[in-house]
């Protein structure tokens, strides 16, 4: 077991120090560190065979749930479509490191490109009315007196366009969502909380980088 | 009927025997069911309808034969039916006054025949047959009601009356008991449910019964009442005047009521009745809510048990004051019944129609006499506290029965009227509210003039006017109802929803009042205020970009306070986020503008975590984005602070947690943004000594200086109005100087157009000016020259200080010239005539020192100044009577033919005697100073001494105020050259104190006592009073003194004292 464990840890520093030169954000350490709860995520591969895979949906997913506090199904799948870059329905280690950069210390730019991103459910590079909607459709308490409960909730993708569709197309660009997020910065996170908060990334590296250091 | 007669009709005690219907509301329905019933009563049961009563019901009407008609006999006056009962009686005679009937068909007869008169004959009728019951049915029934009272049922009822009636056996008579009894419940349950809904009072019945006394104020003889008044003027859309959190508890309004004959009545009207309370004057007093006495069912009641004048009269009032809503009340039921004739029973609906109607006409104006209504008001129930009006309707439970089809229309009707009414109510309530608005200032904005008097800032109140809401017919806006909408997704929605809500109502141009009273209005300030205490970083941040702005309306200011949100906002400084913390602290400085705002600001620890957030480093040149918010922050709270500083305690409470350093560490800042409030709060709290000394002591003076050079007018203004206030201190005039100041004041004096600057320019100059080496610094830049310039067309604000600057630059004498070149004698004594005590003090002072040289005393003379001064004697203030007595010393002393001028002012020599009566110590010393002047014109003299001014001067001598005691000696002295003047000082007891001064340590009291002495000392018995009181050893020690006059003086009294001895002890050798 050490063997193996001296081994890995050579093999891992020399992918960190290779990652590192790729991804902002980290240093050479931290994504060492993130490559070992990545291993530690996925769990101790029981068929060699796929030990190369990566994070799946519900690992993730739970990820995002126990770590983070998020709970919309919606956005935790955007989530993983937006750390997934390549499409494949599993998040590798390099899609993770990448991934949590924007998450934990994105610039301004990136996260709005990220938000972005995990708003365009059909990945179509517009948010639509329907994708709004259904991203909002479950915002509101639904009053039973109104005779369209959804009603509030289409008032809201209108008023929100109203905002935020500076080009008038009804629907919004990236370029769109980007005006509209410098002019207002709690725009970023429109549709559904999908950044960690400040305590949750705390808490998170506190767990990641320093722990683990203590091992 | 005999039950509910007897028992639930509120009779009056007052009156004997028969007894009278009070007219009390419910009476007014218990007679419109009975009338109801009785005009039904023919078509409805015609057979029992027919059945002639036991003994005629007999009443006095108002009915004249003329009134009836063909189916009467009529001759002259007296009418009769013709129908006859078994014995021949006709079943309705009529012998006026009094009218006697036998039957229902008579009586539903008689009562459509009354026409618009019916329900008073109703009411004569049941006033005067009190048991009906009897009469109808005979004596029988009557025992048998008596004996089951009202817990039988109908039915074993009826076996009774049958066991009894089985030799008549009349069917019908048991019919018609069934019918009446039927009634009789009818009637008692309505007065249950009336009774019940009594003990509810609601803002409307409040409302009524106020405007009912309120006619019982007048004047004349049916006055009953003093004064009925509201504490507040301010009523909510609710109808409620109590605020807010009172209204939580039920409370609708505090009423103060002086009685005639008791002592005035603090009186607190809640849903749950109305109660005395422990003196609430006037709105906002904590402590007065407290219940004093039982609880009273309406203010009537209340009155009556509390002022018996009240109680003996208001039975009258009633009478005359309910006379034209009664007979309205029945032709209205008229119409209603029009169209419900044949129906069998009164259904609840048509009742709850019946009151819509009322509740509708309720709103008509000449409705608004003394009848009560205890239906909860439709517009109390649809608006609620703070809910949005829309929904009501939606709310209202249905009615499930056959006529539901018409209560919804009346509900349909009614709601739009109610909606258009708050609408109005709203719309207009904006009115006030946009006037005062225009006085707020923004956290960069001008400082109040009046904001460079020492105290400033405690006059510099927001006063928290009530909100007057006027009833008119303006509609609402749109963003009322877009702003409703977004306030609804606000509380209904998720923190997504919400955080988009609020984005999308930071759109909405929130400075604009509308929207801001429409958040209010619609609840909005109430959610967004909880959302304050979620754990939600996006929706706090998001609420508090919307307080911040709505925060500028005084209004929303105070609702914001009443809700404790101010509170909430202060939790958030403790915020680790920044973004929260410093747009917590702006808002903070917006609402913290009212004193009540600022003391829970300060009770809360707000000012500590306030200070807390200056702690950044402001000075370095690059910042990182994370500094720049921390600098972004302390702005934020040093703005906060500026509104806080306003309050002296919250003065005391900055420096007492550390903020003096931390101010003056940002006064380093580069930044006009953040100076600004920075020296705003130093210029504010610079009124008190501790911080004065602090200023000066922490260095601050020299950026104040520096900052002097800024181009922001504003910073300038607050950096000089700054070191007007401090500059009261030597070392800080100094100072001043030190760091070349005083150039950059006077070049202020170039932006004469921005006055609150050249205001503050002004009033630092003239602080400064206080040190002569400033004055000749100040020559050097040709500031005089600038600021007689200033003397005319400039507010008062600035008068003050420019002519306090003169006044202290006068004690140059070349600057007398300078001020007399530059045309400024004439402008200042134009100024005598203003009414501005502290610029009359200064422009006295100002008078006064140009007056010691002989070339301007020529020119004042000439302008009559000195009379103008003179006049000012007669000033209320204290400081004005004596600044002008001061001036008025080197006017005499000047003047031409001085003696002549002052005997021509009439009565002024009076007037300055009288003025030995004041009680101010500086007063006193100014006016024998005064008197000492005149006193060098015999005439004069001779006058003054006419006028009693001896014993008065020697009243003043037991003083110990060595200033007085200098200026009253010389007084003295100066008086004693008339007649017996020596003689009556030294009966009025003059001397023995005036030997005590020479002890005083004040050299100057020494000389002009000396002087005093030496004149006194020509009378012998003067002589003798001196020396008793060893006067001559502190004169031998006087006559060692430099100054030949005070030397001549000791020694000329020592001489006279010593020639008295000789001639004593020469005439005892004689003897």
């Amino acid at each position: 077991m050490s063997e193996m464990s001296a081994m890995n840890r050579k093999l891992i520093q020399a992918l960190a120090e290779t990652i590192s030169k790729q991804v902002e954000h980290f240093n050479k350490t931290e994504v060492e560190f993130l490559i070992r709860e990545f291993n530690v995520l996925l769990g101790e591969p029981t068929v060699p065979s796929r030990a190369a895979s990566g994070l799946d949906r519900g690992r993730f997913r739970s990820i995002l749930h126990n770590s983070f506090g998020m709970t919309d199904d919606m956005i935790m799948d955007g989530v993983f479509r937006t750390f997934d870059k390549d499409n494949d329905s599993l998040i590798s280690m390099k899609e993770w490191i990448e991934g949590m950069s924007v998450f934990l210390r994105g610039t301004m730019d990136e996260k709005i490109k990220y938000c972005f991103h995990v708003y365009d459910l059909n990945a179509d590079n517009y948010i639509s009315r329907e994708e709004m909607f259904h991203m909002l459709k479950n915002s509101l308490i639904r009053q039973p007196t109104e005779e369209d409960p959804d009603e509030g909730v289409k008032d809201l993708v209108e008023i929100t366009l109203k905002k935020m569709d500076h080009d008038h197309d009804g629907r919004l660009s990236f370029a769109d969502f980007e005006k509209a997020v410098r002019e207002e910065n709690l725009l970023l996170e429109a549709f559904g909380t999908c950044l960690p908060d400040t305590t949750s990334i705390e808490a998170f590296e506190q767990h990641v980088f320093q722990e683990q250091l203590e091992q | 009927m005999g039950v509910s007669l007897t028992r639930a009709a509120q009779w009056t005690t007052a009156s004997s025997g028969t007894g009278k219907l009070e007219f009390t509301p419910m009476n007014e329905s218990l007679l419109k069911e009975i009338l109801h019933f009785v005009e039904q009563f023919s078509s409805q049961h015609p057979q029992e309808a027919e059945h002639v009563f036991v003994e005629p019901l007999q009443w006095s009407t108002t009915l004249v034969a003329s009134d009836f008609k063909t189916d009467y006999d009529i001759s002259e006056s007296v009418v009769q039916s013709h129908e006859k009962d078994s014995e021949g009686h006709p079943l309705l005679q009529l012998s006026p006054p009094n009218v006697y009937v036998r039957s229902f068909s008579q009586l539903s007869k008689l009562v459509h025949l009354a026409d618009d008169k019916k329900l008073e004959e109703v009411r004569a009728c049941l006033e005067e047959n009190t048991d009906p019951m009897v009469k109808i049915l005979g004596p029988s029934f009557a025992s048998i009601l008596e004996e089951e009272g009202t817990h039988t049922d109908g039915l074993s009822l009826v076996r009774k009356v049958q066991e009894e009636d089985q030799g008549k056996g009349s069917e019908v008579n048991v019919k018609l008991f069934l019918l009446l009894q039927n009634m009789d419940n009818q009637l008692l349950s309505q007065c249950l449910k009336e009774t019940s809904e009594q003990v509810k009072l609601n803002p409307v019945t409040v409302k009524n019964e106020v405007e009912l006394l309120k006619q019982f104020c007048s004047e004349g003889e049916n006055r009953v009442l003093k004064s009925v008044r509201y504490t507040s003027d301010d009523e909510f859309s609710n109808g409620c005047r109590a605020p807010p959190w009172r209204q939580v508890l039920g409370e609708i309004c505090y009423l103060v009521i002086e009685p005639l004959d008791t002592e005035t009545l603090y009186i607190t009207c809640s849903t749950a009745g109305v109660f005395l309370n422990g003196c609430i004057k006037q709105e906002g007093e904590e402590s007065g809510y407290g219940r004093t006495s039982d609880i009273y069912k309406d203010l009537v009641t209340l009155l009556k048990s509390r002022s018996p004048h009240f109680s003996e009269n208001i039975n009258n009032q009633h009478f005359a004051v309910q006379e034209l809503p009664s007979t309205q009340e029945i032709q209205h039921v008229e119409s209603v019944d029009a169209e419900e004739q044949g129906q069998p029973q009164r259904s609840y609906e048509q009742q709850e129609k019946n009151v819509h109607e009322k509740a509708r006409q309720q709103h008509s104006p000449n409705k608004a006499g003394g009848e009560k209504k205890y239906e909860p008001c439709p517009r109390w129930k649809n608006l609620g506290l703070m809910s949005p009006c829309g929904k009501a309707e939606g709310k209202k439970p249905s009615k499930s029965s056959g006529k539901e089809k018409s209560g919804e229309v009346q509900k349909k009707k009614l709601g739009p009227g109610a909606k258009t009414k708050m609408k109005a109510e709203f719309s207009v309530s904006s009115l006030p509210g946009r006037l005062s608005s225009q006085k707020i200032k923004t956290p960069a904005g001008a400082v109040p003039v009046d904001g460079f008097s020492e105290s400033s800032s405690e006059s510099e109140e927001e006063e928290e006017q009530p909100e007057r809401r006027p009833e008119s017919n303006t509609d609402l806006p749109p963003e009322y109802w877009q702003i409703q909408k977004l306030v609804k997704y606000l509380k209904g929605g998720n923190q997504t929803a919400t955080v988009l809500t609020l984005c999308a109502m930071t759109d909405f141009n929130l400075m604009q009042e509308t929207c801001q009273l429409a958040i209010r209005d619609v609840g909005g300030l109430e959610v967004l205020i909880n959302l304050l205490d979620t754990d939600e970083v996006k929706c706090k941040i998001g609420s508090l970009k919307i307080l911040r702005k709505i925060s500028h309306n005084v209004q929303i200011r105070r609702t914001i306070i009443d809700m404790g949100g101010l509170q909430s906002i202060m939790k958030i400084l403790d915020s680790p986020v920044k973004d929260l913390k410093a747009l917590a602290a702006e808002t903070i400085a917006n609402v913290a503008r009212f004193r009540r705002a600022r003391r829970t600001v300060r009770q809360y620890g707000g000012i500590k975590k306030l200070v807390k957030l200056l702690d950044c480093v402001p000075n370095l040149v690059n910042l990182t984005a994370n500094q720049e918010k921390d600098v972004e922050v302390a702005r934020c709270g040093a703005l906060a602070l500026w509104s806080c500083s306003k309050s002296t305690k919250n003065k005391e409470a900055i420096r007492k947690a550390g903020g003096i350093p931390l101010l003056g560490r940002l006064l380093k800042s580069p930044r006009e943004s953040m100076l600004i409030p920075v020296v705003g709060t130093l210029q504010e709290c610079a009124s008190e000594e501790s911080y004065r000394i602090a200023i000066q002591s922490e260095g601050m003076i020299k950026d104040l200086v520096k900052n002097l050079s800024s181009d922001n007018d504003e910073l300038q203004m607050h950096c000089a109005s700054a070191i007007f206030k401090c500059a009261e201190d030597k070392q800080t005039r100094d100072l001043v100087r030190k760091y070349k100041g005083l150039q950059l004041l006077v070049s202020l004096l170039s932006k004469a157009d921005n006055k609150q600057l050249l205001a503050a320019a002004t009033g630092a100059i003239w602080k400064c000016s206080i040190s002569m080496e400033n004055v000749a610094k100040f020559q050097e830049y040709k500031a005089l020259e600038t600021l007689a310039g200033l003397l005319m067309d400039q507010p008062e604000e600035v008068l003050v200080n420019v002519v306090g600057a003169l006044g202290e630059f006068a004690q140059i004498p070349a600057n007398k010239a300078t001020i007399r070149k530059c045309g400024g004698i004439k402008s200042l004594v134009n100024l005598l005539t203003g009414t501005n005590q502290a610029l009359l003090v200064n422009v006295t002072k100002a008078v006064g020192a140009c007056a010691t040289d002989m070339d301007n005393m020529v020119i004042i003379d000439q302008l009559d100044g000195v009379r103008l001064v003179w006049s000012l004697l007669k000033n209320s203030s204290a400081d004005v009577q004596s600044s002008a007595a001061w001036a008025l010393c080197p006017c005499i002393k000047n003047a031409k033919d001085a003696g002549e001028m002052v005997r021509s002012l009439v009565g002024g020599l009076e007037l300055i005697v009288n003025l030995l009566k004041s009680t101010n110590n500086e007063v006193l010393a100014s006016i024998c100073a005064t008197i000492a002047q005149i006193a060098k014109d015999k005439e004069n003299l001779a006058v003054l001494t006419d006028h009693g001014v001896v014993p008065l001067l020697a009243k003043l001598t037991n003083t110990t105020d060595d200033r007085l005691r200098r200026h009253l000696a010389d007084a003295i002295g100066h008086c004693c050259m008339w007649g017996s003047n020596r003689a009556s000082f030294g009966d009025a007891g003059a001397v023995a104190p005036l030997v005590r001064y020479l002890k005083s340590k004040d050299k100057a009291v020494h000389q002009s006592t000396a002087m005093a002495l030496y004149q006194l000392s020509k009378d012998p018995n003067n002589c003798i009073t001196m020396h008793g009181k060893g006067v001559v050893k502190p004169l031998i020690h006087i006559m060692g003194s430099d100054d030949e006059m005070l030397q001549e003086a000791a020694a000329g009294c020592v001489r006279n004292i010593r020639l008295l001895a000789l001639a004593n002890s020469k005439a005892q050798l004689f003897i």
